[in-house]
Order: structure tokens, then C-alpha cells, then sequence
């Protein structure tokens, strides 16, 4: 049995009468690949921001190598290492794509923001590192060509991975994907499926939130289904595949989306 | 641009601003611009720290109120504490940051139009204050502020008692110019620090700079508050210059020019402020020729350079660089 890195322990969110998140639990495994899948609706958002800590439950709480990370702050939590990235292709559009990659780097920096604002010998330290950890990561992602291009230029499947590679610029433990494959064509998905994989192989353990089903079977180890908020059914995607609750809670959508 | 041009251009400015423009002041006669050209220095240096809200992404119209509270706490400490008006330079910047973190830390968590209107009140709530509080004097104010004295080490007179000058003029022109190309100097720093890029993370998107794991909140007060600095240390001289500070002396109408300054000068450039003061206040006293009509040419003037360069005056050299490389 692998070591649980990240718990969720009955996690519930309210907003007014509604309740987005139903007392969900699971655990996150050390450098395993859980998707998170659902209906349209179903709160996998809302778990995600949880989990991120952008929102604060109502009830339950979000545990990280032994130590709540609910309720703080959203960059206190990055700091401790579980970084998120964001639905739509969020980035810093007016900065190249290097620069971006560059920033996400703030994380690391050993000089603080006097040091940023003297540039003292720390702080160019830190910025030589950063440069040189930033083409590492375009190079693995397969953006060093585009690094001088401004990020508002990039095509879709592109600005995606820029999204993973500010994620990953951040050095984090457990990194957070929101719909990672949307808006992506069949080739362009399989890539960044590989890419996935190979930001666990680096031993980073990656929690998903996606829609494309293939794509989720293919590449989880886990996976958690929610609907109207609770969890439904956990397991493996041959488990998933096979679960009467999913295959009902995705009736009218057929059995091929659930990729059978 | 190479680092020895840019050397070169900062050396050039400073050697203009306090040599080339006395001498020509002096030679012509012309002592009267020297107020003018005072009145410039200082404006640019409250417009450089609104540059400094906008560099994070937030319009700030309310510059005025720290100009105002810069400009008291330093009457009230050179006439109430007997303090050197050199002292009260920095302290007047001190209050103003310590107060702008104070408002910032509510309403630093607003953003576009709706900072935009708060700011946009304070300058007025200032204002009231100065009127009701009893420390201020009331709606008469504080006049007849005395002359900076001297700054002396021992022997040596640093800066000799503004007192004892036939004409302050040159004096006041020197010391502004001097605060101008020390702020700049500063700014300028600021936006090549890494510091600088944080500001821009922060302008193009609070969430990724969070989830990056920057203290958003912590970064947005230390712009506000050195942003306010600047207002504070603008007002502070301004009160010595005018010898007086009443709550009148900083309006809404200040600081919705300190905005416009950014905005003309272009907010993409650090000397953007200064440009867009000079223009501004130049044109405007240039239109008093135009007397009832200097109001309604100002304002059809503006607009139209606002729709020509939405991206300031300063744009056009990126134009020409652009253009010079296709």
C-alpha cells in the first residue's frame, strides 16, 4: 500500500440552499494520478477549489502531510507544496512565455522582497537558477521554441502546457490539474496525456479534473466519481467502468462516454 | 536599448534638469517659470506613485488625499513641534504609507471601477477631515509656514537657511527637481526588480500569482503604501513652497490629474508620469490665453490624444521601434 500524501475528509460546501460539495472523502496517494469525474454540475470544481484552498469548506477539512491546509490562505498552501492550474488557460498573457515560467518560480526564491527590490547577489542567484530551471521545464514540455513568443499569441493545446509548466515551475508535491485535456483534438490530448505521465514520473503526484473520458481511463491509476455533490463510487477505471451508480449517473450520455 | 545608452539618457536628464534649465532660467530672465516648472517636479512625484497602483492593476484617484496629509503633518510638525521641514520631508511620507496601509487593507481587495470609486471618495474624506479635526486648524488652515531652514555638519552648510535667499525660487526648483529624479530613480529600479515582475504577475492575474504561491495581499499593500509615500512626500514640499496648507490645497480635481498624467504620459512607462505632467500642466497654462475657452480645449484635446495614443504619449517610440523592424 502507497503512503496517502492528501486527505480529504468530509469535505462540504454550501452555498445558500445549495450544497455544492456532500461530506466527500477520499485519500490522494504518493505519486499516484486520481481524476476526479462527474456530470456537468456535480461539484468537481467547487472540490478542486476546496482542495486548493481558494474557497473555505463549511464542514470537514483537506489534511497535507499531516497538517490541515483548509481555511489558509491560497498561496500559504502553494507554498507548502499542493499548486493548482486553472479551468480556462490561465496565464500571465502580456509576459513572454519564459517570463511566465520565470515568475512561477517565486516559490523557490531564497532572497526575500528587499533583496527582489536591491538586487543583491542572493537575488541574482535566484534569477540565474530560475532562467535555467525554466528551459529545463519548456524543454520537457516542448515549448523552448515558443519561450521568446508573448504567451496571449499561443495556439490552445500550447497555452495548456504552459499552464503545466507554471504549475510545475512551482516545484510542487501534489499538483492540481482542472480540466487539463478540454478544448483539445484527439492528437493533441494523447500528448498531453504523455506529458501528464511524465510530471509523475518526476515525482510529482497529480490530482485531475476532467471531462474527457477516454482520456481520464487512460491515464488514472484512481479515480473518483462524483455526483450532486457526493461520491459515488472510487476505484480503478476497470472498477469505474464496470460501477452500476456510474453507469447510471451518466445514463443519456451512453455507455461511450464513460468509454466502453 | 544598451545599458550605456541608457546611462547616457539618465545623465543627460539630470544635467538638463539642474544645469542647462537654470542657466537658460537665469540668462532670459524668465525667473517666474521657475515656479512652474516647481509645480511640475512635484506634481510628476504624487502622478509617479499613482503609476505604481496602476503598475498592479488598480486605478487609483485618490493620490490628493496623501498629498493633502503629506502637506499637514508637515506644518503641523515644523510650526506645532518645531521640527526641521527637512525631517518632516520623510516623516510626511512615513504617515501617509502608514495610513494608506491602514484604508489599503480593506479596500485593496476591490478591484477595477469599484477600488476606483473608493479612491475616488477618500481625497474628499481627507478634505472633511482636515475641516473638522482640531489638530488641522479648521477651513482657515496653516499660513505663513516659515522657509526650510539650513542642514549643516558642523562647520559645513549642507543647504543654506532658505531664509536668508533674496529668491527662493531657484532654491525650490532645485529641490523638487532633485526629489523627481530620485523617485524616478527609484521607480525605474522597482519595475527592473524581480519585485517589479511580481507587480506585473499581480496586474495580469491575482489568482495565478496566488496559486504561484505569492502573499497577493502583502504585495498589494507595499504598492499602495509606497504609492502613498510619494503623495505624502510631494505634499510635504508643496506646503513649503506655497508656505501654507489648507484643506483645500489637494481637490478631487488633483486627483483626477494625477490619473490623467498616467494615463497621457502612458502607463506602460516609467517616465510615462513625468511626461504626462508636463504636457498637462504646460497646456493648460498655455491655454489661459484662450481664457473662457481654455476649459472646453483642454477637454476636446484630451480625448482626442486619449483616442489617438490610448497607450500614452510615450507609445510612439514603440511605434517606431516596431516599425523600424518590420
Amino acid at each position: 500500500m502507497a503512503v496517502g500524501i492528501l486527505q480529504v475528509e468530509h469535505l462540504t460546501k454550501r452555498y445558500g440552499g445549495l450544497t455544492a460539495v456532500n461530506d466527500v472523502s477520499f485519500n490522494l496517494m504518493e505519486r499516484e494520478i486520481l481524476s476526479v469525474i462527474g456530470p456537468n454540475g456535480a461539484g468537481k470544481s467547487t472540490l478542486f477549489k476546496l482542495i486548493a484552498s481558494f474557497v473555505k469548506p463549511s464542514s470537514g477539512r483537506v489534511v497535507f502531510d499531516g497538517e490541515q491546509i483548509s481555511g489558509r490562505a491560497p498561496h500559504i498552501v502553494a507554498r507548502k507544496g499542493v499548486v493548482r492550474t486553472f479551468q480556462e488557460a490561465t496565464i500571465f498573457k502580456g509576459l513572454t512565455v519564459r517570463d511566465n515560467v520565470v515568475i512561477a518560480h517565486h516559490l523557490r526564491s531564497r532572497a526575500n522582497l528587499l533583496g527582489f527590490y536591491l538586487g543583491t547577489a542572493t537575488a541574482r542567484a535566484d534569477e540565474a537558477e530560475f532562467g535555467r530551471s525554466a528551459d529545463e521545464i519548456l524543454a520537457f514540455l516542448g515549448l523552448t521554441e515558443l519561450r521568446d513568443e508573448q504567451a496571449s499569441a499561443l495556439p490552445q493545446g500550447h497555452l495548456r502546457a504552459l499552464g503545466i509548466a507554471i504549475g510545475l515551475a512551482t516545484n510542487p508535491r501534489v499538483l492540481l490539474l482542472d480540466e487539463p485535456f478540454a478544448g483539445m483534438n484527439h492528437d493533441e490530448t494523447m500528448r498531453a496525456v504523455e506529458l501528464v505521465r511524465g510530471v509523475r514520473d518526476r515525482g510529482v503526484t497529480v490530482m485531475l479534473v476532467e471531462h474527457d473520458m477516454p482520456a481520464v481511463m487512460k491515464i488514472s491509476d484512481r479515480i473518483v466519481v462524483i455526483n450532486f455533490g457526493q461520491k459515488i463510487a472510487e476505484g480503478t477505471p476497470a472498477e469505474i467502468q464496470k460501477d452500476e451508480k456510474v453507469i447510471e449517473a451518466y445514463l443519456g450520455v451512453e455507455d461511450e462516454a464513460i468509454g466502453m | 536599448m544598451s545599458n550605456s545608452l541608457k546611462l547616457a539618457g539618465a545623465l543627460a536628464l539630470i544635467v538638463v534638469l539642474l544645469v542647462v534649465v537654470p542657466v537658460a532660467l537665469s540668462t532670459t530672465g524668465r525667473n517666474d517659470l521657475y515656479y512652474t516648472l516647481t509645480l511640475i517636479a512635484l506634481l510628476s512625484v504624487a502622478s509617479a506613485g499613482v503609476w505604481i497602483t496602476f503598475y498592479i492593476g488598480r486605478i487609483n484617484i485618490g493620490q490628493a488625499a496623501y498629498a493633502l496629509i503629506g502637506g499637514y503633518v508637515s506644518a503641523i510638525l515644523v510650526v506645532d513641534y518645531g521640527w526641521s521641514f527637512w525631517l518632516t520631508i520623510p516623516a510626511a511620507g512615513v504617515v501617509s504609507a502608514a495610513i494608506a496601509i491602514l484604508i489599503g487593507l480593506p479596500i485593496l481587495r476591490l478591484r477595477g471601477v469599484y477600488f476606483a470609486m473608493v479612491t475616488l471618495v477618500s481625497t474628499e474624506v481627507a478634505r472633511l477631515a482636515a475641516l473638522a479635526l482640531p489638530i488641522t486648524h479648521g477651513a482657515r488652515g496653516m499660513s505663513n509656514l516659515p522657509p526650510p531652514g539650513p542642514i549643516a555638519i558642523g562647520p559645513l552648510t549642507l543647504i543654506p537657511d532658505f531664509a536668508s535667499m533674496a529668491d527662493t525660487h531657484l532654491a525650490f526648483y532645485l529641490l523638487s527637481a532633485i526629489t523627481m529624479l530620485a523617485v524616478f530613480g527609484l521607480v525605474y529600479r522597482l519595475v527592473h526588480s524581480r519585485l517589479g515582475r511580481l507587480f506585473v504577475a499581480l496586474q495580469q492575474n491575482e489568482e495565478l500569482a496566488a496559486s504561484m504561491g505569492v502573499n497577493i495581499a502583502r504585495l498589494r499593500i507595499i504598492a499602495y503604501a509606497f504609492s502613498s509615500f510619494l503623495g505624502g512626500v510631494a505634499g510635504a514640499i508643496f506646503s513649503a513652497i506655497s508656505q501654507s496648507v489648507y484643506p483645500n490645497s489637494f481637490t478631487t480635481q488633483d486627483s483626477i490629474n494625477f490619473m490623467l498624467n498616467c494615463f497621457l504620459g502612458g502607463l506602460g512607462y516609467v517616465f510615462g508620469p513625468m511626461l504626462g505632467t508636463l504636457v498637462l500642466q504646460l497646456g493648460w497654462n498655455l491655454l489661459s490665453e484662450a481664457a473662457i475657452y481654455q476649459e472646453l480645449i483642454y477637454a476636446i484635446v484630451l480625448i482626442a490624444l486619449m483616442l489617438v495614443l490610448p497607450n500614452g504619449i510615450l507609445s510612439l517610440l514603440g511605434m517606431r521601434a516596431r516599425k523600424a523592424a518590420r
